[in-house]
């Protein structure tokens, strides 16, 4: 029998504790840890499960709603009501570093994570998203002296890599479990070198009376385990989340653990099949910290302690110790509180299922988390000590100071383009990895399985039929980093907006937001204060759009010896679609078809991706949102929609009119044209077509509904104007005296195989 | 006219299988369990698309050995009607019902995308409400649906009518471009040489709804409903 | 006792996964690399003190760890 090392300074601290957190573990459990208890308390202190440096900053969220069964913070996942006494389930978690050292397991395990959040729920899952970041992956048009360096190529070659092993990871872990991934975002920028992101999202529906919760509740009751057997995977995976990237850390393997979609297929469905008896007082997976989160939080959350004996633990290994068996991270694990006398239930179903299970433990009076093996106490702490009192810290922040160019000297900076210069500009944007389409990805993923997936990939929200409850929902991830690092308040603004917008031009009416907050180092005040920033911007946001925060996750330490990446808070945004006629896509539909621009045209061209890719430059302020304004578009469209006037909607954002126009003509399934005619406007042709001025969406409805759709417009006092007619081969526009044509199949082409061509 | 969806584990296409059946077409259909041993009750039995045990090993390789996989022989060479979609015809050749074997997919990638076919013959229970030559439009979603047979397997499926789905063009034609896996020449679905157990890859209970895109699945399921002598549901 | 099973292709189907690796090896510098066929190698364990039912190991071979119809198989065991 090995003995564990004695507790000295150096393993404390590389135990990611503080003398001052080692002082509150002594204080707490009146004597010196042992070896065991350092570990759990190192593991349920880590920042990734405690969230010791933003739980402070999280309570800002607006978290109630009248639609909120289960709010942030209660359980694995929140849950909203969807009516009919139906709900849904959602929730979004990221895997940042594990992806970062091994791109297929680290995203694979992600997406089995947060689909065992939700199942764990009562909830049977029915779609994915994610919102992936990736350094780039395409030679930048202007980069400076290094742009054609054998640096810059290796860079590309390792994001390539990172990319395809991400995108094929959670390819396969989605497409065995059958759980179709129907849509989200890809971004492509430097920041990201290194440190990808991997944000994975999943949604579930059930019937109110089926929530489940993860509380021991029922002293005597016995505690299960089921699922896969315990090796050593990912041992202290969560401290590892905690600390920075480095060129040392790729070595420390085992943190990535190997999941298995099969196992978890079969988990699934006999958890559910479980959770529709009488069974079950309560179930939690067992995700981040394994055995050891899941038993402690029980236990606080049941008001009532925990028993279990290590001996009946299933393992794979021969010779785990104590330290070893509370911290694996092995995936595909559940710890189910089962009232006592339904043992056999358990039995039945999980000899059904051929998973392995275990009756590991027993609910006690005693609120403590209680660990044996073979009747020998090995760990003694009290539950909610543990699961619940963490030091909370309250970090330093410092404002970042942003190259703030004002609008006018940014066009001095960039020369008016020539008209070449202009048709140029839209094709490269296009056909830039963050713009192109993202078909490659997505042809991976099987996003039709269970028959629901309404609205395919490639529109600006996804709209799935859960055929069990009747409804339509529409899902959207969105986050424009690019405006969180010039200005994280504005830039998580916008997000939440962004969010909302794309839900309305789906046909849907916004209900709830679950956030996955990505940031560097809090530790660096001026990291600190762009999660501060986002975070109030995020509050506000979701207030404004009546969207509570569910729940959602927070990575921080997402950075690489070049620096921190740019401040990321991730919006994943869930609706409602009353009514199927109201379900709207982003493409031009007929010839024609008249064009309309609900919003301003705009003109700021700060933080666009049009000076970015073009010009290089990440600079300026991102554009001003008025959520006034915002709101009226919204409703407005919301109106025109359900008034059957609408055959096309789609949001500017990245790369402005210019793009938004583009798509409008080639992300449908057939290429068609338009003729555009903006007017006098004052402004450059680039200012004009490439401005991502806010609250702004371009609608296309049948010739005998213009005057009308632009009546009900000026009537609910929203700016408005006709600005073309769909039809042809070409995508004309013309402004102040200037006039532009593409070739719509030309555009498709590059916009369509810009990231094929990238990867082959 | 009772159906049977057999489940096995890692079947996920099993509740979209049952819901065409039963709610689109009114079919009273149930879920049989891998480990039950009769399919007497039923007349069309359906092995659904999915990743039974995980693909490991090969793809059904393990499947076909499942207890109630001898009670489909036995109701196979009945002549009752057997439809493999996908995993179910990776399955049904592994337990050589169907010859041949559909191997990993050209391009190496995972592809789901909607795909168009040919109808090649209309002299089978799966096919008969179609015209020779229709065009139809259905989903694939597989990494390993690229079908493979030695020439004299080949010939004999060629001479004998038996390959009754190819991936084809909007014209019809038969090329490379239309082909998304490298099947051999293009041949998406079979049928055995008594014409009563038919796999295919494309997912045709993916395509039985407008909303969902496409309607041409219908066809398939009409047939079968034709066979056994039952009227379309409305 | 271990047994061992190498399950491989058989020559005469395409083996793409071998295609793309023999491609991806010419890339690292070695364009002498004529072929590559990939399969599978398994390491069975099996008790020691039962007899060794080698015709019942052969036929496994054949129904459960390869498909004959695509792949051919041999079987190691060692004393």
């Amino acid at each position: 029998m090995t003995t564990d090392p004695a507790i000295t300074p150096e393993i404390i601290a590389k135990h990611g504790i503080t003398p001052d957190e080692y002082e509150r573990i002594k204080s707490i459990l009146g004597r010196e840890p042992n070896f065991t208890e350092l570990g759990i308390f190192s593991v349920m202190w880590s920042e990734h499960c405690s969230y010791k440096n933003s739980k402070r900053e999280l309570r800002k969220f607006p978290t109630t709603g009248p639609g909120v069964l289960v709010k942030a913070g209660e359980e694995n996942a929140g849950v909203i009501d969807i009516g009919d006494g139906w709900g849904v389930a959602f929730k979004m978690e990221s895997h940042n570093h594990p992806s970062a050292i091994e791109p297929f397991q680290g995203a694979a395990t992600g997406v089995g994570g947060i689909i065992r959040d939700i199942f764990t729920m009562g909830a049977r899952p029915v779609f994915n998203l994610n919102s992936l970041r990736f350094g780039p992956i395409s030679e930048s048009k202007n980069g400076g002296a290094d742009s054609e360096s054998k640096n810059q190529k290796s860079k590309i070659a390792t994001n390539r890599r990172l990319f395809a092993g991400v995108v094929a990871g959670i390819a396969h872990y989605g497409n065995c479990i059958g759980i179709p991934t129907i849509g989200g975002e890809i971004y492509f920028d430097e920041s990201y070198e290194g440190n990808p992101l991997v944000n994975v999202f999943c949604l579930g529906v059930l019937r109110h009376e089926q929530i489940a919760r993860g509380a021991a509740k029922g002293i005597g009751n016995p505690v299960f385990y089921v699922g896969a057997e315990t090796g050593r995977d990912g041992l202290a995976g969560a401290a590892f989340a905690s600390r920075d990237l480095t060129e040392e850390s790729k070595e420390d393997r085992p943190a990535v653990q190997v999941g298995d979609p099969f196992r978890e297929k079969l988990l699934l469905e006999a958890c559910l099949e479980l959770l529709a008896t009488d069974a079950v007082a309560g179930i939690q997976d067992m995700g981040a910290a394994g055995l050891t989160c899941s038993t402690c939080e029980t236990a606080s959350r049941g008001g009532t302690g925990v028993e279990i004996d290590l001996a009946k633990v299933p393992k794979r290994e021969v010779g785990m110790t104590p330290y070893e068996i509370m911290l694996s991270e092995s995936q595909e694990r559940m710890l189910i509180i089962v009232n006592k006398g339904h043992e056999q239930t358990v039995c039945d179903i999980f000899e059904k299922w051929d998973l392995p299970y275990a009756e590991v433990g027993v609910v006690k009076d005693d609120g403590m988390m209680r660990v044996l093996d073979h009747g020998k106490v090995v760990a003694e702490i009290p539950a909610s000590k543990l699961a619940d009192d963490a030091p909370l810290y309250e970090r330093e922040a410092k404002p970042k100071v942003a190259k703030t160019t004002s609008e006018a000297d940014l066009l001095k900076l960039i020369p008016s383009p020539s008209a070449g210069a202009v048709t140029e500009s839209l094709q490269s944007l296009l056909a830039h990895p963050t713009i192109a389409s993202k078909n490659w990805v997505y042809r991976q993923y099987d996003h039709m399985v269970r028959d629901g997936t309404v609205v395919l990939p490639g529109s600006d929200a996804a709209v799935f039929l859960i055929r069990e409850a009747g409804k339509f929902i529409a899902a959207t991830s969105d986050c424009n980093a690019l405006y969180c690092s010039l200005d994280p308040r504005e830039g998580a603004r916008i997000a939440v907006a962004e969010a909302a917008r794309n839900l309305a031009c789906s046909g849907a009416v916004p209900l709830a937001v679950t956030d996955n907050l990505n940031f560097g180092n809090p530790y660096k005040p001026e990291n600190f204060w762009q999660l501060r920033e986002s975070v109030e911007g995020l509050a506000e946001g979701c207030r404004a759009f009546n969207t509570p925060v569910t729940g959602g996750n927070v990575s921080l330490y997402n950075e690489n010896p070049s620096g921190p990446i740019d401040p990321t808070p991730t919006v994943g945004m869930v609706g409602l679609i009353e009514n199927e006629k109201h379900i709207t896509t982003q493409s031009f539909k007929d010839d024609g078809d008249v064009v309309i621009l609900i919003g301003d045209r705009g003109s700021e061209i700060g933080a666009s991706h049009y000076l970015k890719v073009m010009h290089g430059r990440k600079e300026g302020l991102p554009p001003r949102i008025d959520y006034t304004r915002e709101l009226a578009l919204h409703e407005a469209l919301r109106a025109l929609i359900f008034s059957d006037f609408v055959k096309s909607a789609h949001d500017c954002s990245e790369g402005g009119l210019g793009v938004t126009l583009a798509e409008c003509c080639i992300s449908g399934k057939k290429t068609i044209g338009a003729e555009i005619d903006f007017g006098d406007t004052g402004l450059r042709p680039d200012q004009l077509l490439f401005n991502e001025s806010q609250s702004r969406v371009v609608i296309s409805v049948g010739k005998a509904n213009a005057a009308a759709a632009l009546a009900l417009l000026e009537w609910r006092g929203v700016t408005a104007q006709r600005i073309g007619t769909v039809g042809g081969a070409t995508l004309e526009i013309r402004a102040d005296g200037a006039h532009f044509t593409w070739n719509a199949d030309t555009l498709h082409k590059a916009w369509y195989f810009a990231i094929r061509n990238c990867m082959s | 006219m009772k159906a049977a969806v057999i489940r096995f584990p890692g079947s996920n296409c099993d509740q979209d299988c049952f819901h065409v059946l039963n709610n689109v077409f009114g079919v009273e259909t149930h879920y049989v369990w891998h480990k039950e041993t009769s399919l007497d009750a039923f007349d069309l039995i359906v092995l659904p698309g999915g990743f039974s045990y995980g693909d490991y090993l090969r793809c059904g390789a393990i499947a076909r050995f499942s207890p109630v996989m001898k009670s489909l022989v036995e109701q196979a060479e009945k002549g009752k009607l057997i439809l493999g979609i996908c995993n179910g015809f990776q399955i049904l050749c592994e337990a050589h019902l169907l010859p041949g074997a559909l191997v990993r997919n050209q391009s190496m990638h995972f592809v789901c995308e909607h795909t168009l076919l040919r109808v090649e013959g209309v002299n089978s229970p799966f096919t008969n409400a179609a015209i020779t030559g229709q065009i139809l439009n259905l989903p694939v979603a597989h990494g390993e649906g690229n079908y493979t047979a030695d020439e004299a397997t080949l010939r004999e499926l060629n001479l004998n009518s038996r390959i009754l789905l190819r991936y084809a063009d909007a014209g019809g034609a038969i090329t490379a471009a239309a082909n998304p896996n490298g099947s051999a020449e293009n041949i998406a679905g079979i049928c055995n040489a008594r014409r009563n157990v038919f796999g295919l890859m494309p997912h045709p209970e993916r395509a039985a709804e407008k909303i969902l895109g496409s309607e041409d699945g219908r066809v398939i399921f009409e047939s079968i409903l034709n066979t056994l002598g039952i009227s379309k549901a409305a | 006792m271990k047994v061992k099973v190498i399950v491989m292709p058989k020559q005469s189907v395409l083996d793409p996964q071998g295609v793309a690796v023999r491609d991806a090896i010419h890339h690292h510098g070695m364009p002498e690399i004529k072929s590559v066929r990939i399969g599978k190698f398994m390491e069975i364990e099996i008790d020691d003190s039962q007899a060794l039912a080698e015709e019942k190991l052969h036929e496994i071979c054949r129904d459960l760890l390869s498909n004959p119809v695509i792949e051919d198989y041999q079987l190691e065991i060692k004393n």
